[in-house]
C-alpha cells in the first residue's frame, strides 16, 4: 500500500507529514516510558527486520493483483503499539530512501496509513477482542488475527479519505472506495494468517516477551501466588 | 516447555527474516499490489511520479550491477533486513528503560 509521489497534492502530503511527525514523537515517548526495557528491546529490532522481510513477499490475491503484509497489528501485539509505530517508521523510511518504494513526499502519508492507522486499528481491535475472549494466553493469537484482518481495509479507507481531500485526479470516489476496501479485505485475510503464524510462534516459546500477553500473564501469576499462600 | 533465551530467539528470528528477504522474496508475486492495481483500474496510476531515489543502488529491490535476478533481489533483501534490524534495534536499545522490566520490578 506504499503511496508514491504524485497521488496526493502538496497540502495533503504536508498535513499527513505533520500528523506522522506528531505520531512518531508521541510513540518515542510512549515506547520509552511504557514498552521498552532490557528484555523487550532486542525483540523490537527483530520485529522491524521481520516486517521489512515480509513486506517483500507479495502474495497473489487474484485477477492480476497482489498484497503484502502491512505488519502493524503484528508489531503492536508483539512489542506494543508505540514501539510498533517506530518499527513501521524505520521500515518505511528504509523502503523510501534505499529501495525507492513509497514516495519521499508521501513518507508522511505512508507513516500515517501504515504506521499509525494500521498499528492502532490493529492494536485497539486486538484489545477489544481480547476483552471478549477467555483470559488465556492462547487467546492472544486469534485476537491478533482479527486485529490484523481489520487493520488492512481500514488503512485502505484511510487512503480513500486522503484522496477525497487531496487526490490529484478527478475520479469517482465511490468506485475508489469500493475497489480499495474490496481488494484490501482479501489482503486482510493474508495479513491475519501471517500475523497468526508469527505471533503464535513467539507465544509458543516466550509468551513473557509478547506485549499483548502481559496482562493475561500477570493475572495468572497473581492467582498462582494466592494458591501458594493458602 | 523448555524456555528459549532472548538471544537465541532473536538470532533464529533474524535468520528467518534473512531467508525470507534473501531467498523466498524471489518467488513473491510480481503483480501490482492492491493500491497500484486499483489506481490503474480507477485511472489515476499515471499521476504517480518517478521516484526521487530511483538512482539508489538498491532501487526497486534489486542490486545495481548484479545481473542475476535471484542474486540481485536477494542481496537487496539481505541489506534491507540488516539495515532495518540495526536501526530499529538500535533505536529500541537507546529508548529502553534501564534495569529490569516492569514485571520484574514487582517481584
Amino acid at each position: 500500500m506504499h503511496v508514491p509521489d504524485g497521488f496526493l497534492d502538496a497540502p495533503t502530503s504536508l498535513a499527513t507529514a505533520g500528523v506522522a511527525a506528531v505520531g512518531v514523537v508521541s510513540a518515542l515517548v510512549g515506547a520509552a516510558r511504557r514498552e521498552l526495557d532490557d528484555r523487550t528491546a532486542p525483540l523490537a529490532g527483530l520485529v522491524a527486520a521481520f516486517v521489512f522481510a515480509t513486506q517483500m513477499l507479495n502474495f497473489p490475491v487474484g485477477a492480476g493483483t497482489s498484497g503484502h503484509l502491512l505488519g502493524g497489528a503484528l508489531a503492536a501485539v508483539l512489542v506494543g503499539p508505540c514501539t510498533a509505530t517506530l518499527c513501521l517508521t524505520v521500515v518505511l523510511l528504509a523502503q523510501a530512501l534505499l529501495f525507492a518504494d513509497g514516495g519521499l513526499t508521501a513518507i508522511g502519508t505512508n507513516i500515517t496509513l501504515m504506521g499509525l492507522v494500521g498499528v492502532w486499528v490493529g492494536w485497539l481491535t486486538f484489545r477489544g477482542v481480547q476483552a471478549l475472549l477467555p483470559r488465556r494466553v492462547g487467546m492472544v493469537v486469534p485476537a491478533a488475527a482479527v486485529g490484523a484482518f481489520l487493520s488492512v481495509p481500514v488503512a485502505a479507507l484511510g487512503f480513500v479519505a486522503l484522496y477525497a481531500v487531496g487526490g490529484q485526479a478527478p475520479i469517482p470516489l465511490d468506485r475508489l472506495a469500493t475497489a480499495m476496501v474490496g481488494w484490501h479485505l482479501l489482503i486482510g485475510v493474508g495479513e491475519a494468517v501471517i500475523t497468526a503464524l508469527a505471533v503464535s510462534s513467539i507465544v509458543a516459546v516466550r509468551p513473557d516477551l509478547v506485549h499483548g500477553a502481559r496482562k493475561v500473564l500477570q493475572q495468572r501469576e497473581l492467582v498462582v501466588r494466592e494458591e501458594v499462600r493458602a | 516447555m523448555r524456555s528459549v533465551s532472548t538471544r537465541r530467539l532473536v538470532v533464529v528470528g533474524l535468520l528467518v527474516a534473512l531467508v525470507l528477504a534473501g531467498v523466498v522474496s524471489y518467488y513473491a508475486s510480481s503483480h501490482p499490489d492492491g493500491l497500484n492495481y486499483v489506481a490503474e483500474k480507477v485511472g489515476f496510476l499515471s499521476t504517480g511520479r518517478r521516484h526521487a531515489t530511483d538512482g539508489s543502488p538498491f532501487a526497486g529491490y534489486s542490486t545495481r550491477g548484479v545481473g542475476n535476478a535471484r542474486l540481485s533481489g536477494g542481496l537487496a533483501g539481505v541489506v534491507g533486513v540488516l539495515v532495518v534490524g540495526l536501526v530499529g534495534g538500535g533505536l529500541a536499545w537507546l529508548l529502553r528503560r534501564r534495569g529490569h522490566g516492569p514485571s520484574e520490578d514487582r517481584r
